[in-house]
């Protein structure tokens, strides 16, 4: 059954991408063709009607115009890739309840991989109940997202390799959370960057999107530097990669250390900071986030899937699986805290003031998960999967939500042009508010549970930087309720501020709607349902061995002070009103406060000036440098005392002691003879006399 | 084990082709029972190197199918055999040869019957190289495979052909002669030629560093390893495709190869001495090339300092001395072998079509070329070293052993791997994504049944080899535990003598 959950998209992605390249060829002459049938004046119209292709570039989550038809087998290449994600839907919820309630564990070895002395990977499927919530999490959502597409979707005419895209994804990240051991897990996590970094660049005319899928893989792989050296640190002292064999190594490597650059590290601590190093890039924390905003490029079915619910999670995941290791170092665990609650801060302070309603999901999405690895950090694991769970619910849904709003504003994506919606797509505006009531933790929906579980887990964390974390969550769920209430009023409440796309605006068609309502169900229900498993009673149960399990959780329950447990609400309550003020009682107040504090107003707007740094401290002086090892290094040095030195040495010297002959090669080569012979007769008189 | 010579006939049916083209009519009818006569040598050739594969028992770590006769009076003989080292390099010669045949197909139409004899010349010498088990028979095959090589970049190459053909002379000579006269101090002090002998002749203390410096002389350049490197880009600018693809799938490898035959088993604890310094010169040119690939603007250029900074993986891990670092070096290059070859026929394919090299003569082929897209993506993950292609497994593996032995060096050695995400993506993106706005492009034609026929075995060991790289890493495996074993025994005799003292 594991198998079919992943490889049934696979098998899917296979079909799709076949049906996407042949359609793709069929509509572009071969070289065959060219050469069958010259003269025969087809392709010139042709290429005019790919190079005709006009966009609008305000940026916009624009579509191609329907100038090129779809492709042949759409329909086919939609069926097949939704009805197989919908099966492998079912059978994972079905898992699902055999692994977290009948306690039915599965590890399957499927082949054998990479076999090299002490060095054994095999491929195989892990379900544990950690897997088995995220492959709920991501079957679902993936699915759901399928559907989506069809109707959200429907104007493009690359259908077939979108759907193969997304499957493909889906079995990357399958791959990910079923892995049993860290190379796997690392295919699977450099799989998802590169669907990622297609879906990004889907719409490949626009420079735009190019650049952020270029910016997205790249960081990516800065994260993944340090995620290999991890796998080598981990592998150098435990000669395994298997995830069980280094939990049983790990307790006996507390003390020692790793030489790295002089600095005598302890081995845990510099494995679990390598191996977060990882996590950080994927989901986009503090330092390694500035890809995720760009990844809004990417349709928004890419959004809601990659970028919010599943693949972004997946460093979460990842200190979730590593839990037994984290435990042993407590410096990196405090590390992973102080990352997490600066981004939760972070992200929400520039979340404010976007006017991109894409990016100000994108950018609560950042904060959210900042919010899951301050739990990760304290040791709280099952609460920071809490959240990823609920999260994936209310975040696909505003995704999705938002997508539906972009539909009916015709591709406009910016909210100041919004306004006033409420009325002209009821179903997506109380979808929307549903999704914004749980991400903000109103009380009883979803994330009401799960993030004031992270915020009381904060509050009881023992490593140095809690407390810290703490008070950046709270201050976040304070701006989290104003900047998703601010998305809320703009786009749906007021006067609608461009006449002329509201007069068009209308709800989107069923196939967008039933995800939506799927997910509000789900972003409603999936916290008062679940909370017991993930936050209550019964987390050692369900959970067992798939995490560490520490007492975190006990203190939290019976130490956090009344005041911790009411103050996420009143936060809540705050941004709210602070917002419904400034955006629904006095909307005159928002741009005097931001001409008021311009120099705040311009940091935040410009994200900090993060990628202005990057490109000023990384990106230029890396190509300056390779210009200069090209010109000067290659150039100049090597060449000029190498081989042009040496030649024009050479043809100095023949042509002023041998004016009879003219340098050809052999004269040097006779020359250079010559000097070995000495160095050879120098040798045998001094060396080889022993 | 098979009764028949099957070495031998491995490494001379090219040469048989090869008379029976030079026995053709120069005509226009004469050039096309050449291609042909070539391409059936070359398919041939591959079928019987393919009996090796079959008869080969993985795990024995000695020489198999061995021949040896007297030959020279007694100063070397003709002795062949190969073991787990050598193996996966014949296949790889013997598979990419017909590739290159096929890919020269329709560009070459100047003198055909010398270039495929050229060809089919270089695949005897090549694969000799690799069965050599006799210092006089290796140095004959080694350096005369350069011959070929510049006739074909001299004759057939670009504009700046003679510049580049001169380049490369000169680098390798330098490494010809110091090998030739190591090759003779090791006569006299051992005297024999035999290979197989002398990997179990410990040569004295002293004489190792000059026999390892010699050889390192002639081995570097080929790598090619920095900062004797600078040949590479011109002669692959200059080449034509099919020049390029034998170039960095084949000739490359001698330099790796040569590490693990002679330098490492012959002169162990010079190697380990010097092992600081290859872990230098490997990281720098990981790094410094890739830096280099980052602001090119000929494809071919890119494409040939990102094969130097994947060649560096090699040494890295060869010189590691664990059997990751060294099996890893072994699967890098039959990896590169593959990959670089495709990638260099990816921009064959778009030059045979523009005649230009130039990256910015490109740009959103996609939209008139959407198989070449994808192919040339598949090749663009590999280099980048993606999981589930071949890149990955040897770049993983050579670096895994080297953090075993010095952190430091892998450490910065992988930041090749960000790096070759930036110039592989950006090549990429602005070859192939964009909108399709040059008014020349807007014609070109997509890939035709013969470029892809060409690239398929290509594309198939890639991901064969990414998802199941057993069967290279299980052919190697002996002979590499064997090697390691032999290094770490006569490292360890030299410093318990070292301590005795």
């Amino acid at each position: 059954m594991v198998q079919a959950i992943v490889f049934l998209p696979l098998l899917g992605a296979i079909l799709a991408g076949l049906i996407a390249l042949a359609g793709a060829h069929a509509r572009n002459p071969s070289g065959d063709t060219v050469e069958h049938a010259h003269g025969h004046d087809g392709h010139g119209d042709h290429g005019h009607a790919h190079a005709s292709h006009a966009h609008d570039d305000h940026g916009h989550d624009d579509h191609h115009a329907p100038a090129e038809p779809a492709a042949a087998g759409t329909a086919a290449a939609e069926f097949i890739t939704t009805a197989l994600l919908f099966v492998s839907a079912a059978l994972s919820w079905i898992t699902f309840v055999n692994v977290g309630f009948f306690k039915q564990d599965v590890l399957i070895h499927v082949l054998p991989w990479i076999n090299s002395g002490d060095l054994q990977i095999a491929w195989s499927l892990r379900v544990d109940t950690l897997t088995a919530v995220m492959l709920v999490v991501v079957t679902t959502v993936s699915s759901l997202v399928h559907l989506y597409s069809v109707g959200y979707m429907d104007e493009d005419p690359h259908r077939p390799r979108f759907f193969a895209y997304l499957s493909l994804f889906t079995f990357a990240m399958l791959m990910l959370v079923t892995s049993d051991n860290l190379v796997q897990l690392f295919f699977g996590w450099e799989g998802v960057g590169l669907a990622s970094y297609l879906l990004i660049g889907f719409w490949y005319q626009k420079p735009s999107a190019n650049a952020a899928a270029i910016k997205a893989f790249v960081v990516n792989r800065v994260g993944d530097f340090g995620f290999a050296l991890g796998i080598f640190a981990v592998f150098m002292m435990t000669s395994s990669i298997d995830l069980d064999t280094i939990f049983a190594a790990a307790p006996s490597l507390t003390g020692k250390t790793i030489n790295f650059f002089g600095w005598h590290a302890d081995a845990l601590t510099l494995t679990c900071l390598l191996l977060f190093m990882g996590a950080m890039g994927k989901s986009a924390q503090f330092l390694l986030h500035t890809w995720l905003p760009d990844a809004m490029e990417g349709p928004t079915p890419v959004s809601a899937l990659i970028h919010a619910a599943t693949m972004v999670t997946a460093g979460v995941f990842m200190v979730a699986r590593l839990s037994p290791l984290f435990e042993l170092a407590p410096n990196a665990a405090a590390f992973v805290t102080l990352i997490g609650g600066t981004t939760a801060f972070f992200a929400a302070t520039i979340g404010l003031v976007q006017n991109d309603i894409k990016r100000i999901v994108a950018y609560s999405t950042c904060s959210q998960l900042g919010y899951m690895f301050v739990a990760m950090g304290v040791g709280a694991y099952s609460v920071g999967m809490f959240h990823l769970f609920t999260h994936a619910f209310f975040k696909a849904l505003l995704f999705l939500g938002s997508g539906s709003v972009i539909m009916a504003m015709h591709h406009e994506q910016d909210i100041r042009n919004m306004g006033g919606l409420k009325n002209k797509i009821p179903f997506t505006y109380w979808c929307m508010v549903i999704g914004t009531l749980a991400l903000t933790g109103f009380p009883l929906t979803a994330g009401y549970f799960s993030k004031d579980a992270i915020i009381e887990a904060a509050f009881s964390g023992k490593n140095p930087f809690a407390i810290y974390a703490f008070a950046m969550t709270v201050i976040a769920a304070a701006l989290t309720a104003f900047y998703s209430w601010r998305l809320i009023y703009k786009t749906f409440h007021g006067t609608p501020h461009d006449q002329h796309h509201y007069e068009a605006a209308h709800e989107s068609p069923l196939v967008v709607l039933i995800p939506l309502g799927v997910l509000a169900i789900g972003s409603l229900a999936a916290g008062f349902a679940f909370k017991e498993f993930f936050a209550g009673h019964h987390v050692e149960a369900f959970f067992r061995e798939s995490i560490k399990q520490g007492d975190i959780l006990e203190t939290m329950h019976s130490q956090t002070p009344f005041i911790v447990t009411w103050l996420p609400t009143v936060m809540l309550a705050l941004g709210w009103g602070v917002a419904a003020y400034m955006y629904l009682l006095h909307p005159e107040i928002a741009p005097r406060l931001a001409r008021q504090h311009q120099a705040l107003y311009r940091f935040l707007l410009n994200k900090w000036y993060f990628d202005e740094l990057y490109d000023l401290i990384f990106v230029r002086p890396a190509l300056w440098l390779g210009r200069l090892l090209w010109k000067g290094g290659d150039g100049r040095v090597i060449d000029g005392f190498g081989p042009d030195g040496v030649t024009a040495r050479v043809l100095d010297v023949t042509r002023s002691a041998m004016r009879l002959q003219s340098g050809y090669l052999y004269h040097y080569a006779f020359a250079m003879l010559i000097g070995a012979a000495a160095f050879i007769t120098w040798f045998m008189f001094s060396g080889g006399a022993h | 084990m098979a009764s028949w010579p099957i070495l031998s006939v491995t490494i001379f049916l090219p040469i048989a082709g090869a008379l029976f083209i030079a026995l053709l009519r120069n005509d226009e009818a004469g050039a096309r029972n050449a291609r042909w006569v070539a391409l059936w040598t070359t398919l041939i050739t591959f079928a019987v190197s393919l009996q090796l594969v079959w008869n080969f028992d993985s795990g024995l770590s000695e020489f198999q199918f061995v021949e040896k006769h007297a030959w020279l009076g007694g100063f070397g003989t003709y002795h062949l055999g190969v073991d787990g080292i050598s193996l996966p390099l014949v296949i790889l010669t013997t598979a990419i040869m017909p590739i290159c045949i096929g890919a020269s197909w329709r560009s070459v139409r100047m003198m055909v019957r010398e270039y495929m004899i050229a060809f089919l010349v270089l695949e005897t010498l090549m694969v000799g190289t690799f069965c050599a088990l006799d210092l006089v028979v290796f140095y004959l095959f080694f350096e005369g495979g350069l011959i070929p090589m510049f006739l074909i970049i001299g004759i057939w190459g670009g504009p700046r052909r003679v510049y580049a053909t001169f380049k490369f002379f000169l680098y390798t000579l330098l490494g010809s002669v110091l090998m030739l006269l190591a090759i003779m101090a090791m006569y006299w002090e051992s005297g024999t030629t035999d290979i197989a002998t002398l990997l179990h002749h410990s040569f004295p203390r002293e004489m190792q560093p000059w026999l390892w410096i010699a050889f390192f002389a002639s081995f570097a350049v080929k790598l090619p390893m920095w900062p004797v490197h600078t040949w590479l880009p011109d002669a692959h600018v200059e080449a034509p495709t099919a020049g390029s693809v034998v170039l960095a799938a084949i000739l490359l490898k001698l330099g790796g190869y040569g590490f693990l035959r002679f330098s490492l088993p012959m002169f162990p604890l010079a190697s380990q001495d010097f092992t600081p310094f290859i872990f230098t010169l490997s990281v720098i040119a990981i790094v410094y090339t890739s830096l280099v690939a980052m602001v090119q603007d000929d494809m071919k250029k890119l494409i040939a300092y990102s094969s130097v900074a994947h060649m560096g993986f090699v040494t890295l891990g060869i010189f590691a001395a664990t059997s990751q670092g060294v099996a890893g070096g072994v699967f890098q290059m039959v990896s590169h072998g593959v990959v670089s070859a495709a990638l260099f026929l990816c921009v064959g394919v778009v030059y045979d079509r523009m005649h230009s090299r130039e990256i910015s003569t490109y740009g959103g082929l996609v939209n008139r070329m959407p198989v070449y897209a994808v192919v040339f993506l598949l090749f663009t993950l590999a280099n980048v070293g993606l999981p589930g292609t071949s890149g990955f497994i040897g770049e993983f593996l050579s670096l895994l052993g080297t953090f075993r032995t010095n952190v430091v060096a892998a450490t910065l050695a992988t930041l090749g791997i960000i790096l070759s995400a930036c110039y592989a993506l950006w090549l990429y993106r602005k070859i192939v994504f964009g909108r399709l706005e040059k008014p020349s492009l807007a014609v070109i034609s997509d890939m035709g049944w013969r470029e892809i026929v060409v690239f398929a075995p290509l594309i198939v060991l890639t991901l064969w080899l990414g998802f199941y790289p057993k069967p290279v890493l299980d052919v190697s495996a002996a002979s590499v535990t064997a090697l390691l074993d032999n290094y770490h025994h006569a490292v360890g005799a030299a410093q318990s003598a070292a301590l005795v003292k």
